[in-house]
């Protein structure tokens, strides 16, 4: 008898979820991971090994290949929004660094049709006082190493450095492209804003769905041949060495369109 | 809020007694009567006594270079008015050289950028420029917090200071940034005539200088701290490096060959001047004005009124001058023990 009632309660409470969702608790946050897989065209980005073209037809190795993805906010099919706390959402992806591979946030639980991140550091974060600067945005950090302008304070959004025989010899006599890209658009006087915006559906490589227990894995990969394509076709001869200056603005322009969602794991 | 704060910081100034000698101590942030509200932010690193201290042990500490050869003071010495006196451009590691003059460090609580083209807006983040740069100090911050670390004095000194032993960035630049706001330059001659103490007046020679000045400069070197903050381009031509100044920073063309109005106080002490350490002289400033302005792009509009470059300043009117920026010198500032390595 007593095991009767038991199933007649439980019946109840399934049914009575079936009016919103059977798998999703709303209340209940869960992990969400996003791989950023590094990728060059249709090959793996290795560094320092192997050898690319890009779309100017010259030949490089990258060897270093380091950016900031923050502010992560996802979307559900009706509209409903959740954006991560800012204080869990910057992640530094470094591809000598295989641990950096995934972004791990929690959200509530969920199916989500859209993501979107800024690649770079956001103005007010690049702004604020030095005590909220932690992990990886701490200036000190060996995870920010590189990644940050000292005499104009500012974060580098993204950073590729590599070899390539179209690059001019520097001063130690190396054929090096460097690719520092940053600028939050000025603190006291406006100048450039390379803070992108990526907005990402995810409806094509399948939704994750997120849940207590399990680790949804939304996977990206993450085309750095873009970075030379695109509005402005990038030649290393051309412009072998681009940080701070105007030019910059073009490769970020590029780099935006580099994310594309391939599939995810539930 | 930060005027609240500032108030609540009346002067309390104690003696505590060494072994050595009596040293007196800073314990809270005094603005002088006649400078305005600094800009400073005490709301996020209220002044102690122990954070001060500290912060001037880490501002004489070899140990943030990376063979331990060079301090902050190393090239900013206190009775060179804090820069580096005699160098041109600042002499850093290994011998290497720089390509700016060392700047001063007083009245930092008062600016609203640092450095020459103004590129780092919070103090509290300046000093990780010069560590880190290979011309000055060349270590990392994480060297700098490990050799601390290892140090048989800072971890307590930072707990002195903070609560904890824990040694971060955060507290080491929060530490650094109370010595240097501290650091306030307001007892010249100038500053007791202003502020009407020890019955002080200008010399007939000085008070001439004085209204030459206000004609003449007192637009970009506004009183009392004797700077607008803003960048311009004086006219010293684009010198041997073809520095484009504050343009490295905003990428405008109408900034290039701006640089920061540096404060005229402790001319006296901080020879020479400009942001390349050109002129090794206050007479040979004062010509520049009067005679050798140089129309290069983005040129200052106050130098180049009346379809003529450059100030009209006789050889008497500038010798006038020169005796007011005499007034502007603070004997007392480059001698305060308790600014010194102790």
């Amino acid at each position: 008898m007593p095991s009767l009632i038991a199933i007649l309660l439980l019946s109840t409470a399934i049914v009575s979820c079936k009016k919103d969702d059977p798998e999703f608790q709303e209340e209940n946050m869960a992990t969400l991971s996003i791989e950023f897989d590094n990728i060059v065209g249709g090959q793996n980005l290795v560094l320092d090994n192997s050898t690319y073209t890009n779309s100017s037809g010259e030949k490089y190795t990258v060897n270093l290949l380091k950016y900031f993805i923050s502010n992560i906010k996802v979307t559900k099919a009706n509209g409903d929004e959740y954006t991560v706390p800012q204080d869990s959402s910057y992640f530094l992806i470094n591809e000598a660094d295989p641990e950096t591979r995934f972004a791990k946030v929690n959200v509530p639980e969920g199916e989500y049709t859209q993501l979107t991140f800024t690649l770079g550091v956001d103005s007010l974060r690049n702004t604020m006082d030095i005590s909220k600067r932690t992990g990886v945005l701490d200036p000190a950090g060996e995870m920010a190493e590189g990644m940050y302008w000292t005499w104009n304070s500012g974060y580098i959004f993204f950073k590729m450095e590599g070899s390539s025989d179209a690059a001019p010899a520097d001063p130690t006599g190396q054929h090096k492209f460097r690719y520092h890209i940053g600028g939050f658009g000025g603190y006291d006087a406006p100048t450039i804003n390379n803070i992108k915006t990526i907005t990402i559906d995810l409806t094509q490589g399948g939704v994750p769905k997120v849940r207590s227990g399990r680790e949804a894995n939304i996977h990206l990969m993450v085309d750095i041949s873009k970075v030379f394509s695109g509005n402005t076709t990038l030649s290393i001869a051309a412009n072998p060495t681009v940080m701070f200056s105007a030019f910059s603005v073009n490769i970020a322009d590029n780099y935006a369109a580099m994310f594309h969602h391939d599939h995810t794991e539930n | 809020m930060r005027r609240k704060h500032w108030l609540a910081f009346t002067a309390i100034i104690l003696f505590i007694g060494c072994s050595k000698k009596t040293v007196e101590v800073l314990t809270s942030f005094e603005k002088p009567q006649n400078f305005p509200t600094p800009t400073y932010h005490f709301e996020t690193n209220e002044i102690s006594t122990a954070k001060f201290e500290l912060g001037r042990k880490l501002f004489y500490e070899p140990r943030l270079s990376r063979d331990n050869t060079i301090s902050c003071g190393s090239c900013h010495i206190q009775t060179s008015g804090f820069t580096q006196h005699g160098h041109d451009v600042s002499h850093g590691i290994d011998d290497k050289l720089g390509s700016r003059n060392s700047p001063p460090i007083m009245n930092l609580a008062w600016r609203n950028s640092f450095f020459w083209d103004g590129g780092v807006f919070d103090l509290d983040l300046q000093p990780i420029a010069p560590i880190t740069n290979p011309v000055e100090m060349d270590e990392t911050i994480d060297n700098v917090l490990n050799k601390l670390r290892e140090h048989p004095q800072y971890p307590a000194l930072f707990k002195r200071a903070f609560g904890t032993p824990e040694i971060t960035n955060d507290r080491m630049m929060k530490a650094l940034s109370q010595f240097m706001v501290m650091l306030v330059s307001a007892d010249s001659k100038y500053d007791h005539v202003m502020r009407k103490e020890q019955g002080a007046t200008f010399t007939a020679e000085e008070e001439k200088g004085y209204l030459l000045f206000q004609q003449n400069c007192s637009s970009c070197h506004k009183e009392p701290l004797f700077t607008d903050e803003s960048f311009r381009n004086n006219g010293i031509g684009t010198g041997y490096n073809n520095d484009k100044g504050r343009y490295l920073v905003t990428l405008n063309e109408a900034d290039a060959y701006k640089f920061k109005v540096p404060s005229l106080r402790n001319l006296k002490y901080t020879a020479p001047y400009m942001h390349d350490g050109r002129f090794i002289t206050l007479e040979a400033v004062l010509e520049h004005y009067a005679d050798n302005v140089q129309d290069t792009p983005n040129l200052d509009p106050l130098l180049q009124k009346d379809g003529r470059l450059g100030l009209h300043l006789d050889k008497e009117e500038q010798q006038s001058i020169l005796a007011f920026l005499n007034t502007l010198n603070d004997e007392t500032f480059i001698n305060d023990k308790r600014f010194s390595e102790q």
